[in-house]
């Protein structure tokens, strides 16, 4: 991640939530969410900024990553809501 | 080169329909929280889809991954082309370009303009 040089990285482990349903690992590292704020991201599109990340994150993605949601910003593009 | 069966079936499938969501479970009983999502938004977008359960086929499963270069599910093929995953889908929709896109693409919907 650091590889993307964020200026605002948030990870949430949402695992717990998680923890009783159905094809979940229940390992308590299995679900994430990442809100990255980077310079990189200016002028890709969604489905570049989302390779980007999912290519650092592949050893994770393919092993004990269940789920994850991503928000890839570039600076000064509004906030996701919630 | 040896043709992949799975491969082609997927081929098949976004070339056959012009919406399609490979999803965790069915669009009736989503058995995952985006997928559910997912088909939320096709809902209120009242656009017609297909929904190919990924749960039942193991070879789709992971070959979808490979085919769309991309790791998770749910995945949305609209005529064809890759648009995204649900995080891609609900900014979209908050944003109205998947609406514009369905529009786009010509494919019938019973969402109206605002």
């Amino acid at each position: 991640m650091i590889a993307l040089r964020p200026t605002r990285l948030d990870v949430i482990n949402e695992s717990e939530l998680h923890a009783g349903h159905r094809n979940s690992p229940g390992t308590g590292d299995s679900h994430f969410r990442i809100l990255i704020v980077s310079e990189v991201f200016s002028g890709k599109s969604r489905i570049e900024r989302h390779r980007l990340i999912n290519d650092l994150l592949k050893d994770e993605l393919a092993g004990g990553i269940h789920a994850l949601a991503l928000s890839p910003l570039a600076p000064g593009e509004p906030l996701p809501k919630g | 080169m040896a043709s992949d069966p799975v491969k082609d079936t997927i081929a098949k499938t976004i070339a056959d329909n012009d919406v399609v969501l490979f999803m965790k479970g069915t669009k009736q009983f989503p058995q995952c929280g985006f997928s559910a999502t997912a088909v939320k938004i096709l809902e209120h977008l009242g656009v017609p889809f297909k929904d190919v359960n990924v749960l039942e086929d193991q070879g789709i499963r992971e070959g979808i991954k490979t085919f769309s270069n991309w790791p998770t599910i749910p995945q949305l093929y609209v005529k064809g082309e890759f648009v995204g995953g649900c995080d891609i889908m609900r900014e979209m929709y908050s944003a109205g370009e998947l609406h514009d896109l369905i529009c786009e693409k010509g494919i019938p919907h019973s969402h109206q303009h605002a």
